[in-house]
């Protein structure tokens, strides 16, 4: 029976939970990562390691390791360092797919490792692309600034890649890295940008399994589809409580479903009225429908995180969420209904699924 | 041969390192080369990488006093790594 793998990024290290197939019972172990704030831990299909990207105040940056499901760790900072002198203050978004493994990093730029993670080099910096004369600006660099805040590997062509660079674009590469194009156009943002492509701060970006078109992004002001693969983006804020959030996750069998976490957009950041909800469209975002059931509706003051929520791919999907207070909620059944697994968790960065056989 | 007491942070990530040993260094960025050599990846936890000086939260302390990389050390030096006391 198959083991569903729940890899849960915390300030205070790397834990793991686990079930079967059926996802009723939930075992954790950890703290792994000796108590580094990991930013976002990953599971690679082929090769069966998980990655975790950590940072510690003290002992800096560096890439863990697992090729056992955490039995065993090793970590290494090998070649993550910029040539130029730029600080990298956090490694903050991982990609493992064809062999390779992508690192995204804080002054912004990409590092790779071809080797399982024991050196890595520089994949690309972005240079030139608009915007970038003024993304190592200090000024732009607001407390937990994430640089390369997400990075997505397509499936099947290891050249194309796209990446976030927070508060500036989303960018997608087919020449693996060479040449960059930002993908923004449709977009809504509400401040002056300097220039045409690029000034939108995309949170948190999903491509839908069932249909490579057809792709989701909750952004600082709306939620937007596309379906021409991120060429034009159309906002689907209506019908949601707030238009700021930061994770979603898209059903991995419908490309019409999709679910998201709305909150207070100002600096609180947490869930409305202090109600727990989850929200999902199965319409491509003509319509939104509150899930609650087992999500607590009375002083819940949760904030959810850009890598913190994450969906599976059974037949009928689980989703996944861990807030900055510590709980893991997880649904079974398509986000009907919600139970808390993990109560007592440091404050969670991310929660990454994983199926293991 | 220099006293090197090292903190208990790095244990973990680097198989048999202990928490102090003797080390025949000329300066301290000779004793950190020197325990990268047999510890790979080490200097990068103690020193900025893209910097070449000693991070910010690890203070370095030769017989007591605040020391950086160019600090020579005396074949009788006692040398500190100290994983600043901050956070929560």
């Amino acid at each position: 029976m198959s083991r569903t793998v729940l890899l849960v990024g915390t300030r205070k290290g790397l834990f793991m939970l686990e079930s079967d197939a059926d996802r009723q019972n939930w075992s954790m172990r950890g703290a792994y990562c000796e108590g580094w704030p990991v930013y976002h831990a990953v599971y690679d299909q082929d090769s069966g390691a998980i990655y975790a990207a950590a940072a510690s105040e003290w002992h800096g940056s560096s890439i863990w390791r697992s090729p056992d499901l955490g039995e065993t760790w090793t970590q290494s900072s090998e070649g993550l360092a910029y040539e130029d002198g730029r600080r990298m203050s956090k490694v903050s978004s991982l990609s493992a797919a064809h062999g390779r493994v992508l690192v995204g990093v804080e002054a912004p730029g990409i590092f790779e490792s071809r080797d399982d993670g024991a050196t890595w080099s520089a994949y690309s910096m972005l240079e030139g692309q608009p915007g970038s004369e003024g993304w190592d600006d200090p000024s732009n660099q607001p407390p937990g600034h994430l640089g390369i805040s997400a990075i997505t590997s397509d499936e099947k062509d290891p050249k194309h890649v796209w990446a976030i660079v927070q508060g500036l674009s989303l960018f997608e590469t087919t020449d693996d890295g060479k040449s960059w194009t930002p993908r923004n156009r449709g977009l809504r943002a509400d401040w002056p940008r300097e220039h045409e492509e690029v000034g939108f701060c995309v949170h948190k970006f999903v491509r839908s399994r069932a249909d490579e078109q057809r792709m989701y992004q909750q952004n600082h002001v709306g939620m937007h589809r596309s379906d021409d693969a991120g060429a034009t983006w159309t906002e689907i804020t209506e019908g949601l409580p707030t238009e700021f959030g930061f994770a979603a996750a898209a059903h991995p069998h419908d490309r019409d479903t999709f679910h998201v976490i709305p909150l207070d957009p100002g600096h609180g950041r947490t869930m409305p009225d202090g109600q727990a909800a989850v929200w999902r469209t199965k319409d491509a975002g003509s319509s939104w429908e509150r899930l609650a059931n087992g999500l607590p509706q009375e002083n819940a003051y949760l904030g959810v995180l850009r890598h913190g929520m994450s969906g599976d791919t059974y037949d009928t999907p689980g989703y996944y969420f861990g807030t900055s207070t510590g709980q893991v909620f997880a649904s079974a059944d398509d986000g009907e209904s919600w139970s808390e697994i993990a109560s007592y968790l440091p404050a969670i960065s991310s929660v990454e699924v994983a199926i293991v056989d | 041969m220099a006293d090197v007491h090292l903190p208990t942070t790095l244990m973990p990530l680097f198989a048999g390192l202990p928490r102090r040993l003797d080390l025949e260094a000329a300066t301290v960025d000779d004793a950190i080369g020197r325990l990268d050599a047999k510890w790979p990846g080490l200097r990068d936890r103690l020193c900025d990488p893209s910097g070449g000086h000693i991070r910010m939260h690890i203070h370095v302390y030769v017989d007591r006093e605040r020391a950086g990389l160019d600090t020579p050390l005396e074949p009788r030096s006692r040398v500190d790594v100290i994983a600043a006391i901050s956070g929560g």
